[in-house]
């Protein structure tokens, strides 16, 4: 619009310059004429016969515009059509510039020249500007007419322009914010009449179905490794606890076989965990949302653990908690359930936990804070990582997934995980939208997960 | 119990069969999903056990053809799969219960017994009061007795102890206690399911004899006059 605005001025400005310079041009050449004219006159026929054409040019100009004044070395006036030698400036130029009151009193610009004689006599000759003046006037008029009208078509043009193309970007933004959110099946909108938005929107959803299809083998690689991992170690995990349930074997030998049962199950609880986030991050959690009630779901939760923080003596307090939001209900459950755990595992006895929320608007947090080691702040965004473990806890067991799953949980529902200082100790907010802003992931039922299953050899072939 | 086990995987097949023989129970076994829906619509089981992932025709959808056709045959779903969202798919499908692979064989054991044994607690819903020895529970006034000796429970405490008195004499897990008594399904990093019993036994064994409440080792608790 400015680009559009300021061409036009320059446009009309550089016809405002030419016009009147023409203009000016004309005026001068004909004064030029008129006194190259006279001065031919004086050498030919010397001052009687200059002082004829004069006389003969100001009777066939009774409009008077062209002015002519001859006067004498010491300024008496001796022929001419003005009463007596004006009152002007002379320019670089040579030009004598002055003003004369026309017939109904109105000052009129002349411009003219002197020429002076050998007899020691000037003559003035000088020309009406009126009509250069006017035309410039008009112009001016033209000017600025142009410009404002330019200006307003400039405007209105940038409005429909530019909220034409707001609108496509506000769509392709709107689609990329769903897209995120989880709906992975959304594609953005495309027009049809195949100008550069088109190519934009063909281009994403080219590369979209190319991520696609990348999460699809991704998940189907998933899929494959829990089909063929865990039904081996199912197998595995039933023929220990087979073993240990023999009766003629030694209390020592029993004993081993718990313990590598034990060790089994929290190799496959990691295992399940790594699956688990995976799964969540990926977006496919779309049946299980509902209305939750988050009052009561911390109410749960904390009922659930300030007994088992009892055991340890730890304090687990409850404060402020009532909010609705949609949501996996069991996922949130997961994720307070795992903040608490993390909280009471990691605090000295005697200390106390706390867990509440706040309703702020659109956003519903909930912290849970306590007085444990903390983590420094350096390590803040890398516990959150799989299996990252700050120094300070290498002696409690854990399996460095929990917050990535808390994370992973809190992003699912577009929302997130933030680690604070409660001096001393942690203080963990996990900040969820009422309402994810693109609604729970509808993919449908059949979608991905069944895209994904078609990928998998079939069980029967996989095992012979 | 009569048991049809439709399941590909020759190994987690006869891991099933061998347990449910061990204890009494009479198994039959189909590899492939389509013979294992003409056998299962033939409708002369007590219980269903039907992997989700099958050559032919896909788990869920023998339960969903069984359930269409009338058949409610208590069915419990085995998977690879063992997330949220499957569970939810395999109970809309018409499943009774749902359980992941790996499973402890006690867990799929309990479960398999308790989706058993639904129809009958549900027929007999007018259930107000269940006595194990001398502990006796009204379910509607919600007093617990022992022993003639009055005990105040917690609500939490009560539908924990409720839970297994209905289940008594039988396993349930951990699993299942989180499922039913607190209604979440999740996966706890400690056992916070052993933090409350401990308390229930507290209140409603320490002082008495015999102890009710068992532990049953890798599988869960039980509660029963005798171990």
């Amino acid at each position: 619009m400015g680009i559009f605005g300021s061409s036009a001025m320059i446009l009309v400005g550089y016809i405002y310059w030419e016009t009147s310079a023409y203009l000016e041009q004309q005026t001068n050449a004909t004064i030029s004429a008129e006194i190259r004219g006279l001065t031919e006159q004086f050498r030919q026929t010397g001052g009687p016969g200059v002082e004829a054409v004069i006389r003969d040019r100001i009777a066939r100009d009774p409009d008077r515009s062209t002015l002519y004044l001859l006067v004498t070395a010491d300024q008496r006036p001796v022929l001419g059509n003005m009463s007596a030698w004006p009152a002007g400036e002379l320019d670089a130029d040579g030009w004598y510039h002055f003003t004369q009151r026309d017939r109904s009193g109105q000052a009129v610009p002349f411009q003219g020249q002197i020429l002076q004689t050998s007899e020691g006599q000037h003559l003035l000759v000088a020309k009406e500007q009126a009509t250069l003046v006017a035309t410039r006037q008009l112009i001016n008029r033209v000017y600025i007419l142009t410009l404002v009208i330019g200006l307003l078509l400039a405007l209105f043009g940038g409005i429909v322009m530019s909220s034409s193309v707001t609108r496509r970007v506000d769509a392709i933004n709107r689609t990329s914010r769903e897209i995120m959110a989880g709906r992975l099946q959304r594609r953005m909108p495309v027009r049809g009449i195949n100008d550069e938005f088109d190519q934009l929107a063909d281009n994403l959803n080219a590369m979209l179905d190319r991520i696609d299809s990348l999460i699809d083998s991704v998940r189907a690689v998933t899929d494959n490794i829990a089909h063929d991992l865990r039904t081996p170690l199912t197998r595995l995990r039933g023929r220990l606890e087979n073993l240990a349930l023999y009766p003629d074997i030694s209390e020592k030998v029993r004993n081993d076989l718990n313990a590598t049962i034990t060790d089994a199950d929290h190799l496959l609880a990691t295992f399940r965990a790594l699956l688990r986030i995976a799964r969540i991050e990926s977006g496919t959690h779309d049946e299980a949302w509902t209305d939750i009630d988050l009052g009561a779901l911390l109410h749960d939760a904390w009922e659930l653990y300030h007994a088992v923080g009892e055991e340890k003596e730890i304090a687990v307090h409850l404060g402020a908690a009532a909010g609705h939001m949609r949501g996996d209900r069991d996922l949130i459950f997961q994720a307070v359930s795992n903040l608490l755990d993390n909280a009471i595992k990691y605090s000295p006895a005697g200390s106390d936990v706390r867990l509440e929320m706040r309703d702020e608007g659109d956003l519903l947090t909930i912290a849970v804070s306590d007085q444990g080691p903390g983590v420094p702040e350096t390590e803040r965004g890398k516990v959150l990582d799989r299996f990252y473990r700050t120094a300070t806890v290498t002696g409690i067991p854990g399996s460095g997934l929990g917050l990535s799953l808390v994370n992973a949980i809190a992003r699912h529902h577009g929302g997130q995980l933030i680690l604070a200082d409660n001096a001393p100790g942690l203080r963990v907010l996990l900040e969820l939208p009422k309402t994810d802003s693109a609604g729970p992931a509808a993919v449908p039922d059949s979608g991905l997960t069944r895209k994904a299953r078609k990928a998998l050899p079939l069980p029967g072939e996989s095992h012979g | 119990m009569r048991v049809l086990v439709i399941e590909d995987d020759p190994g987690v097949a006869s891991f099933i069969i061998g347990g449910l023989r061990e204890s009494g129970h009479t198994v039959d076994h189909c590899a492939d999903g389509k013979d294992g829906q003409f056998l299962a619509s033939s409708g002369n089981y007590d219980a269903l056990i039907i992997d989700r992932m099958l050559p032919g025709i896909d788990g869920l959808s023998i339960v969903q053809t069984l359930r269409t056709a009338g058949n409610t045959t208590p069915t419990l779903i085995l998977s690879a799969l063992g997330e949220v969202d499957d569970k939810v798919k395999g109970l809309r499908a018409g499943a009774d219960d749902y359980i992941g692979k790996p499973f402890a064989f006690a867990e799929l054991m309990a479960r398999l017994e308790a989706i058993a044994r639904r129809p009958v607690r549900e027929g007999a819903e007018t259930v107000t009061e269940v006595q194990v020895a001398d502990l006796h529970v009204d379910l509607l006034s919600r007093a617990v007795h022992r022993a003639g000796k009055e005990i105040d429970l917690q609500p939490r405490e009560f539908r924990l102890l409720e839970y297994l008195m209905r289940n008594r004499g039988q396993v349930v897990t951990r699993t299942m206690l989180l499922e039913n008594v607190w209604d979440y399904h999740f996966d706890p990093q400690t056992n916070v399911i052993d933090v409350h019993i401990s308390r229930l036994r507290r209140k409603v064994d320490k002082d008495f004899d015999p102890p009710l409440i068992h532990t049953v080792r890798g599988a869960g608790y039980k509660l029963s006059e005798s171990p």
